[in-house]
């Protein structure tokens, strides 16, 4: 109960604050653009709530050089594994940490929810926009004026991942649109492999897919959101990947599985259209192709285009009701620019992080063993700069994916299309926003 | 020697059922039927152990390339190896503070749940059954229900993320009480208790000599209950704790596996952890077997 209140309360304030984006301080307490945002006296001790295997190693360096201002570590499952329920718990109780992690596509739900501390008040964090790839920053400014809400942290530009060495044998061109994979694909399943997996519950990863193609599920103005889970660019991408699945071109392995893992190891499948991330998942799950996979642009809609999808990302927010928001914004800039810091947490938890000059690291700057010696990452980091600033996420991302996967269940089963459960999602969605009280444009 | 009316009506229960059983000839059908289910229901419940048991002896190479139930290279302690070095050995702690949680946890709530049983079955006074009735619907709500609850009462109390907030909850068991009442109306004779009145006992020396050694296989019983209750609980300590050091082992392993896709390898070591987090439970059963298995048999054919 006291959680709907709160939410149904943090809607109205988040709506209200965007309708005034001109002159409002977005909240009572929040540090707004009457530029509250002050040290605080004496030492400080932030609490960070992070899932990130590994982080205290980069928050070490920050407690060695910032003796004032320690940073306690605290941890959980992953996010929509159960940290952000958390999260809102502790919102509700008015005892969260002063940081959390926050993924890209949660962001909008604690937004809504009045959840985030508006940072953009402290000291240096409106001028660290330019040190961060474009699109990320509309991600935590949600397009309102002098508003930052969290410090990117790290991002999963999408590319294609392939067998080199398969391809090469067959005498197949490695494609460069999705024409051309289709192509690519109906021949390998002569071979007796499949171009692909069809990934039923990752419907992140799918609109990664529909993010590429230009596509915008949510949008928000002074009015409401706007849901368009069926419009023309979904619509052409679900249609496309229903046609591979109706013909048998694409497997449909439950992704994450020891099968899928195995579908890989034993070169049945020849291709992953994946985040930046997904670099390691191959190199773990599939060992004995080792040296044979390399790694290309997406497919593109339209020959010559170089757009990409992202899929995956977090963000280092500053929540509500924080005694120190001005130490906890200079350590969410600081754990996200430092080198030593993203260093430090590639090596414990492989992140790619959301800085331009991050994509400069020397650990993204060496050959990868496994995909034949090739600088990977500078593919990705080409990728990162091709992703499209104007995807939004919509409040109740949970919802949407937890919908959604239901219908891709049965589409790759057979009983129904990727529209339908696409559709359902729509419908779905709507209703889950007004059940929470969020305005909805129809 | 007397016996409540309720009681005795439970014990005729328990003496039928048995002789019934027997005095039936099954066919050599339906004895063919059951045994085939029972077979079935038997692998069913067996195979993602044994699943799990073979994937902990695997190298990390051949656990997504070899069969899933038949072994391969034999690296268990390899992995057991790598498993409590893993993060300076925080999986160990997590053994360890399961062990505390389940352990003092299901102590003091037999405790607390033998001395209310006793308490209700042994003494009259006003709102007994009534005491009684609400007790028992606590046996209705499901734990999950309450763990938002208690979270924010903790919240009030500045008590989250610590020891108490898992502990203290793990102390109340409606069930137990509930037991306790009943074993203890059956086993622990009035005459008895006046008699080391009479001797000169006070009620709590009575208690603690007399009843609770008659009440023993309850009390057993109980204890089994709440330890795999608390050992096996996972949504309170994910709602109260965030310090990792204070995690029991069934949270901490969820959260390595959620973090399964940024760190691919840590999969194994979810597995080896879910093998040796298992093992606490089969040792608890087997060591105290003795005392409830013969518990049960005795609070039906006495």
């Amino acid at each position: 109960m006291a959680i709907s209140l709160v939410a149904r309360a943090g809607a109205i304030a988040a709506i209200s604050a965007l309708a005034l984006t001109a002159c409002s301080t977005g909240g009572t307490d929040a540090p707004g653009a009457s530029g509250d945002c002050a040290p605080s006296d004496g030492p400080v001790t932030l609490t960070f709530t992070s899932w990130l295997p590994g982080v205290e190693e980069a928050v070490a360096i920050w407690n060695e050089e910032n003796p004032d201002v320690q940073v306690e570590v605290q941890t959980g499952p992953n996010g929509n594994g159960g940290t952000y329920q958390n999260f809102f718990n502790q919102l509700a109780a008015g005892n969260a940490p002063d940081l959390g992690q926050i993924e890209f596509d949660a962001m909008p739900n604690f937004r809504v929810q009045d959840g985030l501390e508006n940072i953009a008040a402290c000291e240096g964090i409106l001028a660290a926009e330019d040190q961060f790839v474009p699109w990320t920053w509309s991600q935590v400014t949600f397009g309102e004026e002098d508003a930052v809400y969290a410090i990117p942290q790290d991002t999963g530009p999408m590319a294609m991942f392939y067998r080199a060495d398969l391809f090469e044998e067959a005498g197949i061109p490695v494609p460069t649109t999705w024409e051309e994979y289709e192509a690519a694909a109906v021949q390998i399943r002569e071979q007796g492999g499949y171009i692909n997996n069809f990934s039923q519950s990752d419907i992140n990863a799918f609109a990664g897919l529909v993010w590429q193609a230009g596509g915008e599920w949510f949008s928000n103005d002074a009015d409401g959101w706007t849901v368009d889970l069926t419009g023309a660019e979904t619509t052409q991408v679900a249609e496309y990947w229903q046609g591979l699945i109706d013909n048998d071109l694409v497997a449909v392995y439950p992704p994450w599985t020891d099968e899928w893992n195995a579908a890989y190891n034993s070169s049945e499948l020849w291709t992953w259209v994946s985040a930046v991330w997904g670099a390691n998942t191959i190199a773990s799950g599939a060992p004995d192709t080792a040296g044979n996979w390399a790694v290309a642009p997406m497919p593109q809609w339209e020959a010559g285009a170089s757009a990409a999808g992202n899929w995956g990302g977090s963000t280092t927010a500053v929540l509500k009701g924080s005694d120190h928001p001005y130490e906890a914004a200079q350590f969410a800039l600081w754990l996200n620019t430092d080198a030593d810091a993203l260093t430090a947490m590639n090596r414990t938890a492989n992140i790619y992080p959301a800085t331009i000059e991050g994509a400069n690291l020397p650990v993204f700057g060496e050959g990868v063993e496994f995909y034949g010696g090739q600088k990977i990452y500078e593919v990705f980091a080409e990728a990162g700069n091709n992703v499209d600033p104007n995807f939004t996420w919509g409040p109740t991302m949970t919802q949407v994916y937890n919908d959604v996967a239901d219908g891709f269940s049965g589409a790759v089963s057979g009983s129904g299309t990727l529209l339908d459960a696409l559709t359902a999602g729509q419908d779905a969605t709507i209703a889950a926003l007004k059940a929470a009280s969020i305005p909805v444009k129809e | 020697m007397t016996v409540s009316t309720e009681t005795r009506a439970l014990r005729t229960q328990g003496l039928k059922k048995p002789a019934r059983d027997g005095g039936i000839r099954e066919s050599a059908v339906s004895r063919t039927v059951a045994m085939a289910v029972m077979i079935v229901a038997t692998l069913y419940f067996l195979t993602p152990l044994w699943w799990l048991l073979v994937a902990s002896t695997k190298t990390r190479e051949d656990f997504t390339t070899t069969n899933p139930l038949w072994f391969a290279d034999f690296a268990l302690f390899d992995n057991i190896a790598a498993l409590v070095t893993y993060r300076d050995g925080v999986f160990l702690q997590w053994l360890g503070n399961s062990a505390l949680y389940a352990g003092v946890g299901a102590l003091l709530a037999t405790l607390i749940a033998a001395m209310a049983g006793y308490a209700i079955a042994k003494y009259t006074f006003r709102g007994r059954e009534t005491l009684f009735n609400v007790i028992l619907g606590g046996v209705l709500v499901p734990a999950t229900a309450l763990a938002l609850p208690l979270f924010l009462l903790f919240s009030q109390a500045g008590a989250t993320n610590t020891i108490w907030a898992v502990l203290l909850p793990s102390l109340v068991s409606p069930f137990g009480v509930y037991l306790s009442r009943i074993y203890a109306a059956a086993s622990v004779p009035d005459e008895i208790i006046e008699a080391a009145r009479i001797d000169g006992a006070g009620e709590v020396r009575t208690f603690f000599t007399v009843a609770t050694r008659l009440m023993a296989p309850a009390l057993v019983t109980i204890f089994l209950f709440q330890f795999v209750a608390i050992w096996n609980n996972f949504f309170l300590p994910l709602i109260m704790l965030r310090d990792e050091s204070l995690f029991p082992v069934t949270l901490g392993l969820y959260v390595w596996n959620t973090q399964v896709s940024q760190i691919p390898d840590i999969r194994a070591l979810v597995v080896i952890g879910s093998l040796l987090s298992i093992i606490p439970l089969i040792v608890t059963f087997l060591a105290l077997q003795r005392f409830w298995q013969s518990g049960l048999a005795n609070g039906g054919l006495k």
